[in-house]
């Protein structure tokens, strides 16, 4: 299954390579879950505060389907 | 001129006509170091759109009292700039120390703490722009005169962007752009930042969320430096950067230039600076711009236009904008918190359900700490760090004798907002201001194409206690 990842602000320190506004272009395996995911990309567990799929807050344990597009949030606030 | 001996009025007919920049810059030559609270040109002319200017420790005018026209309040007292000397003030006598003292140690440490504030945390790192790509990815961001919920051009006037852009122009000595400024001495945060231009010159300080999104999203243009000028322009006329944005945003949305056009935008400032009319149209604001261009889609309420946060798309902070006493206003019940950033709870941006509730529970303890005098982004540390909530209020009772616990935030908030609410009434204000714009009702938000759906009688329960108790 294909997944896009965009990661923000803090967490973007563990995708180095990856610019401004670009997203990673993945593959995971069917069954694979957003926690799965933050795991396999090396993210703190405690630095990710929100996780959000297709523009919608989601949760750790839901599973990512095709074409999915995932963003990690860590801490953010301001205005 | 207000000293320790009391306040002298002076001649400042040579400071007439300024902008800020030159303001500053002359009355530190005869009163170095020293606060200067001034107004520009967009002041002396009464406008609604103008603001209070006050320096930074580098005498720049980028720290606004931006919203609400107070600017126009002081043009019209004839009062250009108020200098304040504190040598040989008394200082902020203290009730108790020992608690204040213990309370500034949790304070203090929640602050150091927490991954938003810490150091290397997201708001020195980022500034307040970190948080265009959240709300831009959450469908909420206000785009092209809030007729959309994200812009495609978000990144590149990110906070993320503008970090970049500092560390890019870093040039051989002399430089000074830079992230994690503070823009008032003793703040241990630091979320100001310096944006330079490609010679490592300052242009202004600082590029935060709203003034990156008023000028960028809402108005179409992706260019970081045209934000940068403008908001330049903003601070050296005497305008609010949320209610320029949205003036311009509106008048590009009535064909006076196209949605993208920065250059033409940028002019519009020595418009507003030389009083020509259409400079006074867009000065006062949304609703004089919105009649002028006859444009339908006007996002305000109670006269003042919406922050960087789509209502449609984050129902909470819409019942803010609605029901705080001062007009749309996020500061004032900022439900993003736990909206979209996961602090102080976790709620769905885009469900009615409990908004009420939550919008009056923010509006208050904000109201508590409004009136302390410390800075609102000690909100987000204490959210979730319970001896910073209880140390703030320890710090309040420390400093006045009073007895204050962390419980009282809340109940004190909601006398401070009955206050408000009670003022407004007295001149003239009905529930029938607590109103979205009717455009937000029928006009579907991409890309979760939705309207406003809080019915008028959950926003009037917002402040129904106030008169039925409790």
């Amino acid at each position: 299954m294909h997944v896009e990842v965009r990661l923000f602000a803090t967490l973007r320190r563990c995708a180095p390579a990856l610019g401004v506004g670009e997203s990673l272009k993945l593959t995971v395996d069917p069954g694979t879950t957003i926690a799965d995911l933050r795991d396999q990309l090396g993210l703190p567990p405690e630095e990710v505060r929100v996780v959000m799929r297709n523009n919608l807050q989601a949760d750790l344990n839901d599973q990512i389907g095709d074409g999915d597009r995932i963003a990690f949030v860590p801490a953010i606030a301001g205005g | 001129m207000l000293t320790k001996d009391g306040v002298e009025f002076k001649d400042a007919s040579d400071l007439v006509g300024k902008g800020m920049y030159e303001v500053d810059e002359l009355l530190w030559e005869t009163y170095p170091d020293t606060a200067v609270i001034g107004i520009g040109q967009a002041g002396e002319m009464k406008l609604s759109n103008a603001g209070i200017s006050v320096n930074d420790t580098e005498n720049r005018p980028g720290r606004y009292a931006g919203r609400g026209g107070m600017g126009a309040v002081m043009g019209a007292r004839g009062v250009k700039a108020i200098v304040i000397d504190d040598t040989g003030g008394p200082g902020v006598e203290i009730a108790d120390k020992e608690l204040f003292d213990l309370g500034r140690r949790k304070l203090t440490e929640s602050i150091q703490e927490h991954d938003l504030t810490k150091k290397g945390g997201g708001l020195p790192s980022y500034g307040t722009a970190i948080l265009v790509n959240i709300i831009n990815e959450a469908g909420g961001l206000p785009t092209r005169n809030f007729s959309a919920g994200q812009f495609e051009g978000a990144a590149k006037i990110s906070g993320e962007a503008i970090a970049e852009v500092v560390e890019k122009r870093r040039t051989n000595g002399g430089y000074e752009g830079m992230v994690g400024h503070k823009c008032s001495p003793g703040c241990i945060i630091g979320c100001s930042n310096v944006y330079p231009d490609e010679e490592g010159k300052h242009i202004v300080s600082c590029l935060e969320y709203e003034t990156a999104w008023a000028l960028s999203a809402n108005c179409g243009i992706d260019d970081l430096d045209s934000v940068a000028r403008m908001t330049r322009e903003c601070n050296d006329v005497g305008v609010d950067t949320i209610e320029s944005g949205n003036a311009i945003a509106v008048a590009m949305d009535g064909g006076l230039l196209k949605f993208g056009d920065g250059e033409g935008a940028l002019k519009l400032f020595d418009e507003i600076r030389r009083g020509t009319p259409l400079g006074r149209i867009l000065g006062q604001g949304v609703e004089a711009t919105a009649k002028a261009f006859g444009v339908h889609r006007v996002p305000t309420v109670k006269g003042q236009s919406m922050p960087a946060y789509e209502p449609r798309a984050i129902k909470g902070i819409g019942v803010t904008y609605a029901t705080t006493p001062m007009g749309a206003d996020h500061t004032a019940g900022y439900t993003i918190a736990p909206e979209i950033a996961g602090v102080g709870g976790k709620v769905d941006p885009l469900s009615d359900e409990g908004k009420a509730d939550l919008s009056l529970t923010f509006q208050a303890a904000t109201a508590f700490i409004d009136s302390t005098g410390y800075c609102l982004f000690i909100a987000f540390p204490i959210l979730d760090i319970a001896k910073g909530w209880a140390g703030m209020a320890e710090t309040v009772a420390g400093v006045t004798g009073m007895s204050i616990t962390g419980d009282d935030v809340v109940p004190l908030g909601k006398e401070i907002l009955k206050m408000e609410r009670l003022f407004n009434e007295g001149a003239g204000f009905t529930p029938e201001a607590d109103r979205m714009p009717e455009f937000m009702r029928y006009e579907k938000l991409p890309p979760h194409d939705v309207v406003w759906t809080i019915k008028d009688e959950e926003l009037d329960k917002v402040y129904g206690w106030v008169h039925n108790g409790s």
